[in-house]
């Protein structure tokens, strides 16, 4: 999963609104101080505008480009300009459809069992104030600073039939292991997967916005007789639902995305993984696999307009909470 | 929050930095600064020997290859290898269609498994060796393998090694359960209830839903041609997947499925590499390259006891020899001086010297037919098989007996279809037909949607 795309305009939606931005509109007749103000704003900004530009917007603008034209491996290389005919066709691609309903799925499962795992352990945390808090809180986090693709390797052998722990582990009680690689249960264990990896990070997130919460409302909810659950679910929830909305977009967005995990595991399951599992890993094996460039551009774009609907559906409808409007 | 972002910035921009100048450090200090002819600076694995000849660079994933490259480096003064290991299989060609879609970046010479080569024909990214004098080399290959890189008059690769079928088996299992190695089809079913009703707990093979080259390899035995095509026609395509005589061998092996006699575990992942060896599969039904594949895996029992033995025939009186596998080395258009590509192309492997090196350091089956019947490698005995003699007494037979194969300009898709259709047969307990059907369609929709005239 890769949350790195959405980062960069992540921090906007956590911040308390409404915060007077210094250097505002107050001297709009421009003098030449802020004449020459803007001009130094320019060259700050230069570095980041030119990679931004030049690893980002064009590359964007060329697979865009690519994505209305088609080059069919039959017709000698030829590249033809079709206009909308691929994104026609990709709306219709049964394969692409398919694997949108897949991470759809991984969403509704997923998401839930991510966040609320994460909100559990930071307000357990939040909680205890003893060093063994310090230590969990590390131990809850170290899955995240496993790279993506290791974590999934390891899970690979976890998960293996033979040199996994599930048959000495389900053997104790004469039972016979499942297989974690079947079709069937796959879905599972990629959700493990993910679950194990990505609740420290969210946590650790929840945790801190947890601790900016100023103490003496605690102290006068106590006052006032709310119970401990009482302070942790009226009180402490909704405090830190903006950072909840920003937690909520960085899993929404990278289980769309979903990519690395079954991919590694792709090299132990293939049958139960196709190379189309999900929207991503069909562009991948288009481009890469099959030489259809265009179509895999044209594949990824429409999985980009579809994380972005539904990102803008989900902060629309979070105005409130994520404290946008 | 701002802090946060502010030190995210801070990495991003550091690893940046670090990027470019290791970047900087790569392309500068690297490559010598000789005449190199694939455009880019290149930086090679092998140091160049001669840096003011013209350099060729090469893409190949043999073991032991850095001392052939020596020997050729050696040994010629105005051409020089520069080799990179740019992945195996799989990973080797996603850069290389890369590197064809952006138009610059492949290597001048690159090796390439036989079944690939339409893929790339069609692309027009192989360049046509006649022109070079390719033809002239026919008669130093073994039939089967020319026409697999050959397409009437073009050649668009030079042979290097094959993979002709035989079944290596465990001696000493066979003889422990008191069953004799089967030498048809029949007899091999039958070992299989014998060895289990034997008392034996293993599987007398693996039959792997992934297994695309093998399953190829299987059906391609009793007779099966899925595919007619001729790059001199790119256009049109003959697809014929679901015949009788592919329906016979799924039906056969999804019957030794269903009664557990055979497993269906993925091939080429670290639980099947370990099942090879330790004796959980009696029979290894492998290509020429398998006795060295053997030989690289851990755990293997100690008191294993390996034989090889020509692969199972369906009609004894009839037998048909199958190959997986083999690679050759082809020129690709991108390369700057054809003539100097061409050259390396056919000449790292053609040399005595360079095959032993090949033929014990890399366990390579050779096509090139001066290392073939040589005494060296015909009465080669090999110690894995307790001395036994295995390419005069299985593979020789197997390579010369085997016709050459017509694959597919999609190949890759073709494999694709074909694991997820066999895996859900073995799954969800379909039949043979259905599955070969499901691969048919697929194929045919496909061949349509890229513009071919499917016949």
């Amino acid at each position: 999963m890769t949350t790195s795309s959405t980062t960069v305009g992540a921090p906007e939606a956590g911040a308390p609104a409404g915060r007077a931005r210094p250097g505002g509109r107050r001297n709009a007749s421009t003098s030449t101080i802020d004449s020459k103000r803007q001009w130094w704003g320019w060259l700050y900004v230069t570095p980041f505008t030119i990679v931004f530009l030049l690893f980002l917007v064009v590359p964007l603008a060329y697979a865009f480009w690519m994505s209305l034209h088609n080059k069919g491996i039959a017709t000698g290389g030829q590249s033809v300009f079709v206009g909308i005919d691929n994104y026609t066709r990709a709306f219709t691609d049964p394969i692409f459809l398919a694997g949108l309903a897949r991470v759809a799925k991984f969403v509704v499962v997923m998401v839930p069992i991510q966040i609320g795992l994460a909100l559990l352990c930071a307000l357990v945390l939040d909680t205890l104030a003893t060093r063994l808090s310090k230590a969990s809180r590390l131990l809850i986090f170290v899955p995240y600073a496993v790279p993506a693709v290791i974590g999934a390797l390891m899970w690979g052998f976890l998960y293996s039939p033979r040199f996994g722990p599930a048959g000495d582990i389900f053997g104790l009680f004469g039972l016979d292991a499942p297989d974690f690689l079947s079709s069937s249960a796959i879905f599972g264990s990629l959700v493990n997967i993910v679950t194990w990896q990505w609740v420290g990070y969210y946590m650790i997130i929840l945790y801190s916005a947890l601790r900016t919460i100023d103490p003496s409302v605690y102290e006068a909810a106590r006052i006032d007789g709310a119970s401990g659950p009482q302070i942790a679910l009226r009180i402490k929830v909704p405090m830190v639902s903006s950072s909840m909305v920003m937690v909520l977009v960085f899993s929404l967005i990278g289980t769309l995305q979903f990519f690395t995990e079954p991919t590694v595991l792709r090299s132990v399951a293939q049958g139960a993984i196709p190379s189309d599992y999900t929207p991503n890993m069909y562009a991948y094996s288009l481009a890469f696999s099959y030489s259809q460039f265009n179509y895999a551009s044209t594949i990824a774009f429409a999985l980009g307009i579809f994380v972005f609907i539904g990102s803008y559906i989900f902060l629309f409808a979070t105005r409130k909470q994520s404290g946008l409007k | 929050m701002r802090i946060r972002t502010f030190q995210r910035g801070a990495a991003v921009a550091a690893a940046l930095t670090v990027g470019l100048a290791l970047t900087g450090c790569s392309s500068g200090g690297g490559s010598d600064d000789g005449a190199a002819s694939g455009g880019a600076e290149e930086s090679c694995t092998n140091e160049i020997a001669k840096p003011d000849a013209t350099q060729v660079s090469v893409w190949a994933w043999y073991p032991a290859f850095e001392k052939i490259v020596d020997q050729f480096n050696e040994s010629h003064d105005d051409v020089q290898v520069c080799w990179t290991n740019a992945g195996q299989g799989a990973d080797e060609y996603n850069k290389f269609s890369t590197a064809i879609e952006a138009g610059s970046g492949a290597p001048d010479v690159i090796m390439l498994e036989s079944e690939v080569l339409p893929t790339y024909t069609i692309l027009g990214s192989l360049e046509d060796l006649s022109a070079y004098g390719a033809s002239e080399l026919e008669s130093q290959f073994t039939p089967g393998s020319w026409s697999d890189v050959s397409s009437g008059d073009a050649v668009y690769a030079i042979p290097v090694d094959g993979g002709p079928m035989g079944m290596l088996y465990r001696a000493d299992i066979f003889e422990k359960y008191g069953v004799e190695p089967p030498t048809t089809w029949d007899d091999f079913a039958k070992a299989a209830q014998d060895l289990r009703d034997a008392g034996y707990e293993g599987y007398i093979t693996n039959y792997p839903t992934n297994g695309n080259a093998l399953n190829y390899a299987l059906f391609a035995q009793a007779g099966w041609a899925p595919f007619e095509y001729d790059a001199s026609a790119p256009e049109t395509i003959g697809i014929d997947v679901a015949t009788p005589e592919s329906e016979q061998v799924l039906s056969y092996w999804k019957d030794l499925v269903d009664k557990d006699l055979v497993s269906t575990d993925d091939a080429f992942t670290s639980d099947y590499n370990t099942s090879l060896v330790d004796g959980t599969y009696a029979v290894y039904l492998a290509a020429a390259w398998g006795p060295g594949y053997l030989q690289g895996l851990s755990d293997a029992d100690t008191d294993a006891t390996w034989k090889a033995a020509p692969l199972p025939q369906w009609d004894e009186a009839n037998p048909v020899q199958v190959n997986w596998g083999g690679s050759t080395f082809a020129v690709t258009t991108q390369a700057d001086d054809k003539e100097a590509a061409y050259e390396v192309a056919s000449g790292l492997f053609g040399t005595m010297d360079a095959w032993k090196s090949g033929i014990d350091d890399a366990a390579l089956f050779p096509q090139w037919n001066e290392a073939l019947q040589s005494d060296y490698f015909v009465n080669k005995k090999y110690d894995f098989f307790g001395g036994q003699q295995i390419n005069s007494d299985v593979f020789l037979e197997a390579a010369n007996g085997y016709q050459g194969f017509s694959f597919s300009p999609f190949q890759v898709y073709a494999y694709d279809q074909q694991t997820q259709a066999l895996y859900d047969m073995v799954e969800n307990d379909g039949d043979a037909a259905t599955a070969l059907q499901t691969i048919q369609d697929s194929l045919v929709q496909y061949a349509q949607q890229q513009g071919f005239t499917v016949q």
